[in-house]
């Protein structure tokens, strides 16, 4: 599904990935891990075209992600969900309208939306923050709302990039619960995080970066 | 269509939402339409007074005694084909020693000379009005020329007032381009300025979005997705702005027209609501394109990814 081919990424004085060539085939949960500054977010960047490479080349199946216009970018974004540490969510929107808005962005029908986003809170147990706006909700709801806002269009990928780090070890544990139960269900999750604990209670494939180079990658690593 | 249904929705959202910083940008867009009301109001006063001064310079043509009616009312038909002549008045000799005796009537030597000669000593004159007060002096050449119009005016004509008077005509010619000029450099410099600070104002508050619209964008929005709510906002910006900026002028329009329309010779309440449609389009509009611009250009710089 997903291929890196030698790919080199050159900030003006730092080395973020030095020639990565990795595959991740769909229905994998793979999770990346290595300390700040090992490559892990600028890897997942490398997905979602929201950095291009200095060097090789990246594949979302048959299509060179860096060469795609603006437009097919757009579309191609919709075929992933992402979840990122910071939550980044829309903070002069609901809960209700963060999810709604990304439902608009792919095309969605206002009915659909109206049967989908209360169904999609309640998964992640937001029923009850429906009309809050983020400020009013905690760390571990955002991050929960994040995730609701990734899975809501069922992509094929689930890219989240240390989305446990700014949480505590109960909203961890339910966080990679969630992403657990949606690799179940047959989507493609990569979750780039630098806690051990989180990968050992996944029990998955793990990619150990280092310095910007992939140093292992264990099938059931720990 | 919906898209549109959308993108209108979440711009009203956006702006009610916003709070203070929607306010802070209308207020910026409510200043610059108040500059650009202002400087419309100055140019209205500007052109009154300077045609006001234009009108009330002419050149008169004195003609020998005894010349016929009929001659000077060819010349007068001659004058009023060219291009540069705005009107021509003809005064008979009559008229003329008339209104001499008139602006006489309390010099008793001057009446009794003119009594002592017995017959009109005045002959009859054209006022002649250009267009433009430079153009006193092609007048003045045309009537001297040997031009086909002109032929033989210049064994009928006496003399004509325009050398006598070409030196007030010149500087006020000089005065009129002079502030002309200047009110055209004060509109642009405070125009320009005006946009600028509200293009950076408004550039300001979309920086505060700047991370949301790269989420929205990694969300998978369009780029029309998510310029076009901003655009709205700044259309609402526009919209409130023309209000707030027409209503404003209602009482300083009303206090000029009371008491300073003496001095400025024109009622600029009167002028301000028989103008008020062209004026209301003209900020409306400036309004408008001033935030719609604004907005999709400062939008602009965070779409790129």
């Amino acid at each position: 599904m997903i291929y890196f081919n030698n790919v080199s990424k050159v900030y003006k004085d730092a080395v973020a990935l030095n020639d990565v060539t990795l595959t991740i085939t769909a229905g994998e949960f793979v999770s990346i891990v290595g300390s700040s500054g090992a490559g892990k977010t600028t890897l997942t960047k490398m997905i979602m075209a929201d950095d291009s490479p200095s060097q090789g080349t990246v594949f979302f199946e048959s299509i060179n992600v860096h060469k795609l216009k603006s437009k097919d970018l757009t579309k191609l974004r919709r075929r992933m969900g992402v979840v990122f540490q910071d939550f980044k969510l829309l903070s002069n929107k609901t809960a209700y309208e963060n999810i709604a808005f990304a439902m608009e962005a792919a095309g969605k029908t206002d009915e659909e939306i109206a049967s989908d986003v209360p169904h999609v809170l309640e998964l992640v147990d937001l029923s009850h923050r429906l009309f809050h706006f983020p400020d009013q909700m905690s760390g571990g709801e955002k991050q929960r709302l994040a995730i609701a806002r990734a899975i809501i269009n069922q992509p094929e990928l689930i890219i989240a990039d240390e989305p446990t780090g700014n949480l505590d070890p109960i909203n961890t544990h339910e966080i990679v619960q969630i992403l657990k139960k949606i690799n179940d269900l047959g989507t493609t999750v990569i979750l780039a995080t630098h806690n051990r604990g989180v990968i050992e209670s996944v029990g998955k494939r793990v990619i150990t970066m280092d310095n910007g180079k992939i140093i292992r990658d264990t099938k059931n690593g720990k | 269509m919906t898209e549109l249904k959308r993108i209108i929705k979440a711009g009203f959202i956006n702006f009610k939402r916003g709070g203070s910083v929607s306010f802070a940008s209308v207020l910026v867009v409510t200043i610059t339409l108040f500059v650009i009301t202002t400087i419309i109001l100055f140019q209205a006063v500007l052109y009154f007074s300077l045609n006001l001064i234009k009108e009330k310079v002419d050149v008169t043509i004195y003609f020998n005694v005894g010349v016929s009616e009929e001659k000077i009312t060819s010349l007068k038909e001659s004058l009023l084909k060219l291009a540069e002549v705005a009107d021509v008045s003809y005064t008979s000799a009559e008229d003329n020693v008339k209104k001499f005796r008139e602006l006489h009537a309390n010099d008793y030597s001057t009446i009794a000379a003119l009594d002592e000669i017995g017959s009109n000593p005045l002959g009859a004159t054209l006022n002649v009005k250009t267009k433009e007060i430079s153009q006193y002096e092609d007048i003045a050449n045309f009537l001297k020329s040997d031009n086909a119009l002109a032929l033989g005016s210049s064994d009928i004509i006496n003399h004509s007032n325009y050398h006598n008077n070409k030196l007030v005509i010149d500087r006020l010619n000089n005065i009129i381009s002079g502030a002309q000029k200047l009110g055209f450099l004060l509109t642009l410099y405070l125009i320009v300025s005006s946009i600028i600070i509200t293009f950076n104002t408004i550039r300001l508050t979309i920086f505060i979005s700047k991370e949301e619209i790269g989420v929205m964008r990694l969300v998978g929005a369009s780029k029309m997705r998510v310029r076009g709510p901003f655009m709205v906002e700044g259309i609402i910006y526009g919209i409130i702005a023309t209000i707030a900026t027409l209503v404003i002028f209602w009482p300083i329009t009303a206090w000029f027209g009371r008491n300073m329309t003496e001095f400025l010779g024109l009622n600029l309440y009167n002028y301000y609501f028989s103008n008020f449609l062209q004026i209301f389009a003209i900020i409306l509009f400036s309004g408008i394109i001033l935030g719609v611009i604004s907005s999709a250009l400062a939008v602009r710089k965070y779409l790129n990814k």
